[in-house]
């Protein structure tokens, strides 16, 4: 199965190639594989189609500018629409009002209009200093109203009483009047979870909100939503004037198309994310951030910039230079390899950041790695300049010595000889076929060895340090941006 | 630094992470051309059709299109029956089409919903619990899930249903995490006039369970419905916590927990097949229940759960009442996820 976006374009965008203008033709299977990612991402299919409408429109006749690809330039629009799409950053709650400002919240069952209720009190009281009232207009839900309370004492709100034998409409109108009172700034209504097209509870929201006349009106829905997303925010929208959207649950991995069909469908900003169970887990939304990760895109801007901190781009141009040219892969080579690696720090962490790595990420454990790389780096310091560049001749002798140099066993060096072949081999391929085609389009510039991941032979050799074979890399290695 | 070069070094670094790394999750299949094309072929047009579009053709002997197949692939996407699963399905169609097995939209129907029913084939084993007499100690039925999707009030529903097969039940408030989650499941309690073991929030769940497990074999109670807290896949302490849980009840008796339900949210996307997938891993599921089926989400993923897992599918739940659940008829849900009016009109 494709994980993501950058997987399955690998495929489709050589058919974009080096060409200099986007057409029609060049762009269809890439249009096709867009739209089944976000098919798999659970944005809803109307909103998918109008989507690629979009896209389309704009990359036809497109011209490539010079410093970017064909493919690169196709991946760029897509992007920006979708950013464009998820609307702005981070727009705040709107509580300009003649206190106290009323926020009501709406959403289907177990979205988390509940706990956000919570969240957003938690938030108010503590980023704005606001005096928060909570009240509970939840008369079906089994102890829906404790659960509010008990949430209200948890982060320090008002908590206005309400029984399940009055009217929603009753208890908020209540909750205001005791608002005013107190010189509250702020109450929010909670509500019963309700489906769209259960005609007698929309009707009761809908007076709850004549009555209440909130600033806020916020949709709460499930990161994990489905196809319905597209129905309920549609019928939610009708039925009310809503102002804002948050997107709950944003700390499993659902891809989150839901909030592109939201937000395509309602227009409404997505203010706030919810990423866990506590009171605490609210965060402003980044529009960017979603539309990476519902194109499976990974946070590869962020990547971008740790890398350039930490390679040393000139040494990598050397190398892939050298092996482009069909030179071999010496220790020297390796050693320079691991140096870089073992530089950047935390490998889990940029893994993570990068599409289709997050299981690897969670796999890698930072001080093992590194305790490994500067194990393989001791045992090449241990060699003369000439075994290094020359490993075949490194005998029994040869290595009980370079064993002894580096405070290691000799079969810690049969490992990394053993491995540094398999990672000779593999370039020499690269060399070959997989470099050259690494090279298309690029143009002046230096070739870094980003062939080795694209090109990786399945089951490739054994990574340095590591014990185990190497799973096939798969289309995971076929990184998009070429 | 150039965008460009800035690309280079992505692709750098990926290959250079690979090399060092360990493991590699994703394979490389090419995708299908076929269903991407079709899919793309019916983008233009209106994709409400496919129900009026198969009535209309009852008794007309109008020959089956290309875009009656794209209203198909549709139906099954909106239905969050997934691309694989919908690719799968239609490519059969386009089969049978092209070897001209399809004369009209009767047979057309037929098979689809034969497809549907298909892969539900080994999803149909309703739960039957065993003599009461018959038993040394309580049946137990563990409820797990992602958070919200409706573990509680099943349980509520659950406990009506087994006290009305004349079962004795009692329920174990083993959700100590959320605020007043033991409160909800009194209430279910009192609603059936069952006993509900509990402990307050915050105690460790799986002694919650094991005491009420104790209680009940003490009192020859027939079924311990065991609550637990919505939880995440991806929560890793979490889903311990969830395994511990089994091994505590299991350390009570070796055959529990008899029944281990996860609870599937109908309004779910493709998250539900992870869900699944890691649930199964940690708890062993023996079944799903399929809830907020009353709403206008289809629970189409269900498809590729029964394919990738071959759980039964248990029960559905259709509303927040009591009786708000039934057991999981495969033809009802297909009929239901393709529209109700099909089945009339294509007769
Ligand atoms: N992991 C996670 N869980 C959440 C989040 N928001 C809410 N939840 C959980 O989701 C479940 C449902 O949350 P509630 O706040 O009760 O949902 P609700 O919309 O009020 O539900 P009803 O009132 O029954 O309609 C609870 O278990 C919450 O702890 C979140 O951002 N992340
Ligand atoms: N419409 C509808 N609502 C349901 C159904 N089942 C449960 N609900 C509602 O969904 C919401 C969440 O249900 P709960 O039983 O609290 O869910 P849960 O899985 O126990 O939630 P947590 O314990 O917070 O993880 C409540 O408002 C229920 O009334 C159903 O079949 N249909
Ligand atoms: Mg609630
Ligand atoms: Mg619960």
């Amino acid at each position: 199965m494709f994980n993501n976006l950058s997987e399955r374009l690998s495929g489709a965008l050589k058919t974009i190639g080096g060409k200099n203008k986007l057409t029609e033709a060049n762009i269809s299977d890439s249009l096709r594989e867009v739209r089944m990612a976000l098919l798999e991402a659970d944005v809803a299919l109307p909103v998918v189609m109008a989507f690629i409408d979009q896209v389309k429109a704009r990359a036809l006749g497109t011209e490539v500018a010079t410093s970017l690809s064909a493919g690169q330039t196709f991946i760029k629009i897509v992007n920006e629409e979708l950013t464009k799409l998820m609307g702005e950053a981070n727009e705040s709650l709107n509580l300009a009002t003649q206190p106290p400002a009323v926020i009501l919240m709406a959403g289907l069952q177990g979205a988390g209009k509940t706990t956000s209720t919570a969240k957003l009190a938690k938030h108010l009281i503590e980023k704005e200093k606001k005096k928060v009232l909570l009240v509970s207009a939840d008369v079906y839900r089994p102890a829906a109203i404790d659960q509010l309370e008990t949430l209200a004492g948890q982060v320090g709100a008002e908590f206005f009483p309400s029984q399940i034998k009055q009217k929603p409409v009753k208890i908020a109108q209540a909750a205001i009047k005791h608002a005013r009172k107190t010189a509250a700034d702020v109450v929010i209504v909670d509500t019963a979870g309700r489906l769209a097209i259960d005609a007698e509870m929309m009707a009761e929201i809908k007076a709850v909100h004549k009555a209440a006349n909130p600033v806020e009106t916020l949709f709460v829905v499930d990161s994990m939503t489905g196809q319905d997303a597209a129905n309920t925010a549609k019928a939610f929208h009708d039925a009310l004037p809503l102002t804002g959207v948050i997107l709950t649950k944003a700390d499993g991995d659902a891809r989150g198309g839901a909030a592109l069909s939201i937000r395509f469908i309602t227009g409404k900003p997505i203010k706030f994310i919810g990423t866990g169970e506590k009171a605490e887990a609210l965060e402003p939304f980044h529009p960017d951030r979603l539309a990476s990760r519902i194109l499976g895109m990974g946070d590869v801007l962020s990547l971008i910039e740790e890398v350039e901190q930490k390679v040393d781009q000139q040494k990598a141009e050397k190398l892939a230079r050298k092996i482009s040219k069909g030179k071999g892969f010496t220790l020297v080579d390796m050693k320079e390899q691991l140096e870089q690696v073992a530089g950047m720090g935390d490998l889990a962490g940029m893994l993570g950041k990068l599409p289709g790595m997050g299981q690897m990420a969670g796999q890698i454990n930072n001080a093992n790695m590194n305790k490994d790389m500067r194990r393989q780096i001791a045992i090449i310091n241990s060699m003369t300049p000439k075994e290094r560049r020359n490993p075949l001749i490194i005998s029994g002798s040869r290595k009980r010595r370079i064993a002894n140099g580096s405070g290691l066993q000799i079969a810690d060096v049969n490992r990394l000889l053993k491995q540094h072949k398999q990672m000779e081999k593999m370039m020499k391929k690269m060399g070959k076929g997989g470099m050259a085609k690494m090279m298309r389009g690029m143009g002046g510039g230096g070739m870094p060895p980003g062939g080795m991941g694209g090109g990786m032979p399945p089951g490739g050799g054994l990574p340095p340090g590591m014990g185990g074979g190497m799973p096939p890399m798969g289309g995971g290695g076929n990184f998009p941006f070429k | 630094m150039t965008q460009k070069n800035a690309f280079f070094l992505v692709r750098w670094i990926r290959g250079l992470l690979a090399l060092f790394g360990r493991l590699f999750g994703a394979s490389s299949k090419a995708a299908p051309q076929d269903f991407d094309s079709k899919l793309e072929a019916g983008m233009g047009k209106s994709r409400s059709g496919f129900v009026e579009r198969l009535a209309s053709l009852v008794g007309a002997s109008k020959t089956i299109d290309r875009s009656l197949l794209d209203d198909i692939e549709t139906t099954l996407l909106t239905a969050d029956v997934g691309v694989d699963a919908t690719r799968q399905i239609t490519d059969e169609l386009t089969d049978a089409l092209s070897r001209k097995e399809l004369k009209d939209s009767a047979t057309l129907w037929a098979r689809i919903r034969n497809s549907l029913l298909g892969i539900l084939e080994n999803s149909q084993t309703p739960l039957s619990l065993p003599e009461s007499d018959e038993q040394p100690s309580p049946f137990v039925i563990l409820m797990v899930g992602v958070n919200g999707v409706g573990k509680t009030t099943t349980i509520g529903k659950l406990a009506k249903r087994f006290q009305d097969q004349g079962k004795s039940v009692m329920l174990a408030a083993g959700d100590t995490f959320r605020a007043a989650a033991v409160e909800q499941l009194k209430t279910w309690g009192e609603r059936n006039n069952v006993p509900v073991v509990a402990q307050g929030t915050g105690a460790d769940s799986a002694s919650v369970i094991f005491d009420a497990l104790s209680s009940a074999k003490a009192k020859g109670i027939d079924v311990v419905l065991a609550d637990t807290a919505g939880r995440l896949h991806t929560a890793d302490n979490l889903m311990s916590e969830l395994a511990k849980i089994r091994r505590v009840v299991q350390k009570f008796d070796p055959s529990a927990p008899h029944e281990t339900l996860l609870v599937v949210d109908a309004v779910t996307g493709q998250n539900a097949l992870n869900q699944a997938t890691e649930f199964h891993e940690t708890a062993k599921l023996s079944g799903v229940v399929v809830t907020k089926l009353d709403g206008t989400a289809k629970g189409g993923v269900i498809f590729a759960i029964a394919k990738r897992l071959g759980l039964p599918i248990r029960f559905v739940g259709v509303g927040e009442g009591i009786d708000d659940l039934g057991e999981f008829k495969p033809e009802t849900f297909v009929d239901a996820l393709l529209g109700k009016v099909s089945e009339e009109s294509v007769q």
